[in-house]
């Protein structure tokens, strides 16, 4: 008995001693910013989700190797799965969020960017949503930790529109413009521009949503084929847009008047269709890879530390993921700037830096991506930065640009933003933030 | 459990001032109506053919809740949104908070459930069940008694809907509520034991907790022998092994957890002396 009970206290001692040493250790790597991932790499999206998701990764390890961290604080991260799902992005959200003083997180769906809007303000962590998420989110006064940086989807329609009725001349009245929109919130999203739009062009505008995950598509594009519009913009993720564009051609539709968002218009949606995609016009929010991807490929992949195939790297959704790792990396290091250079950043610091991003062509030329994006300011009333895409054209075997970099067109969406915006604030009993703690 | 998550929202949002409870409950009450109505197929059919034609019920909601604009309170998104939850001033935030919110209606609606089962009206569920021709025979009344098992279960799937809705997701699309979900549900009761209250308990811990164990537990594995293992190949791991964990546990137990678990109480009872 006595040496049984002298076994428990050790046993009990021996336990309460690595717990101990457990936390003593767990506090001497306080000092690394962490870094939550929510990529999806299983379900209907993963093709299109994986290549951005490895590009995330991939730039917060060249961060770490080629740069020795964030001003010499190391980037630590990990990686939960959410399946495009609403209820696994927030579980992922919810077991992330409290693994550091606050992390940015960036969920690449709206439909999760919904849910953790509600949820973001109270835990104090900062959502990025670079090319999709709530529109109304880039008015900063109300969404003070949504950032929709370098373009929403009311930035990307509109743009789309801009190119339409400059190839018409001027001129779309009358014109039948046709949405194919995956039937969600991301789909339904650029629905209040075009409508805008066509009340102040006088265009016709139909909508024709797709049941997700949008493999089924015949009746869609019967409908497509009876109504004959002047042009389809295709706002589709995922399985949908190569089954868009097969539908297009079964029905014989021409792609040429086919015009994609940029998460409609990337490799792995026109890589099953090959050449009969041929003239599939599509929005591309980067440019060339440039130095940041030499580095990725001479850094990481050279070393083997790379998150999937070298042959990713440069792709249109590796360079997105790239450009939101690299604006998640420049946010820190702005807060750095003001709250100390080489300390840990927590989640309210990292959404000052990220609403204070002064991003010029030649800070982004120094840090490699001069190429990759164009340069970006934020501030209290604009959490959007920039507004502008190219537009890219598939030729049967690459993307090849065919446009300029064109600016989407204020006058429209910024009264569209105030006016949803404020209907969000009414909604949720908010105020609109004070200039006072915009300048905080 | 859409109909009482969006007919909680719409109370939540278009009444000033209703108390979140209310609102709940208002959301099984419309459940019920909507559960009753899918339910008149069963005075006529049975088994795998009502099943089906509940499975109706699954597809139009999912429609209605995409086509019809006035449930998601005319947002251009189609998403419903709720936030700042309090019951009686207290806020309902933390996950401790959520967790005491949710028990306490899980203890209520248990202790209702257990006594609905005691009672007459049990009984006359269970004769249903068991042989309905002869219950029609000795006076139980097929109808009352088949409206009155659709009626209370889907009261308590919608306020279990509408307490997922606002406490868990805080914005859910209709996506939210997919086939995927009820067959979760499905699985809940079977896995746990049908016609068993302590059943359903096991099921849904089961079906809720096994994938989070896996999620910790494969890397933890993986890292003793060696092995990374990715988060791609641990959402399919945690496929795999679910299903294979159903199959196993209908071949070597039909008739659920709750039939494992009194089978170990009375060996327990036994043990050590077998006989």
């Amino acid at each position: 008995m006595k040496i049984r009970s002298l076994m428990m206290a050790v046993a009990v001692a021996a336990t309460g001693l690595t717990s101990a040493l457990v936390t003593t250790s767990a506090q001497a790597q306080a000092k690394e910013q962490f870094f939550p991932v929510l990529p999806y790499r299983t379900g209907a999206y993963a093709p299109n989700g994986v290549p951005w998701g490895n590009a995330y990764v991939d730039y917060l390890k060249l961060i770490n190797a080629r740069d020795g961290g964030i001003n010499g604080v190391k980037i630590t991260y990990e990686e939960c799965d959410t399946a495009y799902a609403t209820d696994r992005g927030v579980e992922c959200y919810e077991r992330l969020k409290g693994k550091s003083q606050g992390g940015v997180f960036q969920p690449l769906s709206t439909g999760i960017t919904f849910a953790l809007t509600e949820k973001a303000p109270t835990d104090k962590n900062p959502l990025i949503t670079g090319g999709y998420g709530r529109s109304e989110s880039s008015d900063g006064q109300v969404f003070k930790w949504n950032f929709p940086l370098q373009g929403t989807y009311w930035s990307g329609a509109d743009i789309i529109m801009q190119i339409i009725t400059k190839k018409e001349g001027g001129n779309i009245k009358g014109k039948k413009i046709a949405l194919v929109y995956h039937d969600s919130p991301f789909g339904k999203e650029p629905i209040p521009l075009l409508q805008e739009r066509a009340k102040i062009q006088g265009f016709d505008l139909q909508l024709l949503p797709v049941t997700a995950p949008g493999v089924e598509q015949k009746a869609t594009w019967l409908q497509v084929r009876q109504a004959r519009p002047d042009y389809v913009l295709l706002w589709g993720w995922g399985v949908m847009n190569s089954a868009a564009l097969k539908e297009a051609v079964a029905t014989g539709y021409p792609r040429e008047k086919m015009y994609g968002v940029w998460w409609s218009a990337a490799e792995p949606d026109v890589k099953d269709v090959g050449e009969a995609a041929k003239g599939y016009n599509g929005l591309v929010a980067t440019g060339e890879g440039g130095k940041v991807v030499a580095d990725i490929k001479s850094v990481v992949h050279g070393k083997k530390q790379g998150t999937g195939p070298i042959e990713e790297v440069g792709t249109t959704l590796y360079n997105r993921g790239m450009v939101s790792a690299a604006l998640a990396v420049e946010g820190v290091r702005r807060a750095q700037e003001r709250y100390g250079k080489g300390k840990v950043m927590t989640g309210e610091q990292i959404r000052w830096g990220l609403e204070n991003l002064a991003l010029d062509q030649k800070a982004l030329d120094k840090l490699g991506l001069g190429t990759v994006m164009k340069p970006i300011s934020t501030s209290c009333l604009d959490h959007e930065g920039s507004r502008s895409a190219r537009l890219h054209t598939w030729d049967g075997k690459k993307w090849v640009y065919s446009s300029d970099w064109i600016e989407a067109d204020d006058s429209i969406i910024k009264p569209l933003v105030k006016q949803f915006a404020d209907k969000y604030a009414a909604e949720k009993k908010l105020t609109r933030r004070t200039p006072a703690d915009c300048q905080s | 459990m859409a109909v009482g998550a969006y007919a909680a929202y719409n109370f939540f949002v278009r009444v000033e001032g209703l108390p979140l409870i209310v609102c709940l409950l208002m959301g099984g009450f419309f459940a019920t109506l909507v559960g009753m109505f899918f339910g008149i197929p069963s005075l006529r059919v049975k088994g795998l053919y009502l099943a089906v034609a509940t499975l109706a019920a699954q597809f139009f909601c999912d429609w209605a809740f995409l086509r019809i604009k006035w449930f998601t309170n005319d947002s251009a998104s189609g998403t419903a949104s709720v936030s700042d939850l309090q019951v009686f001033g207290f806020p309902i935030n933390t996950p401790f908070e959520k967790y005491i919110f949710c028990l306490s209606f899980l203890v209520v609606f248990g202790l209702l459930a257990k006594n609905l089962v005691r009672s007459a009206i049990g009984r006359e569920w269970m004769a249903i069940r068991d042989m309905d021709v002869a219950a029609a025979v000795i006076g139980i009344r097929p109808m009352y008694a088949k409206l009155s098992a659709f009626a209370v279960s889907s009261f308590i799937v919608g306020v279990a809907g509408a307490l997922w809705a606002f406490v868990y997701l805080g914005s859910w699309e209709p996506a939210a509520f997919s086939v995927d979900r009820s067959f979760q549900l499905l699985f809940m009761v079977i896995l746990g034991g049908m016609g068993s209250i302590m059943g359903s308990f096991f099921g849904a811990g089961f079906i809720v907790i096994l994938p989070v164990i896996i999620n910790h537990a494969l890397p933890w594995l993986g890292d003793l022998v060696g092995i990374p293992v990715s988060t791609a190949a641990l959402t399919h791991a945690e496929q795999m092994i679910f299903g294979a964990l159903i199959v196993w546990f209908l071949i070597v137990e039909p008739h659920g957890l709750a039939k494992l678990w009194s089978v170990g109480k009375q060996k327990l009872r036994l043990w050590p002396f077998p006989h």
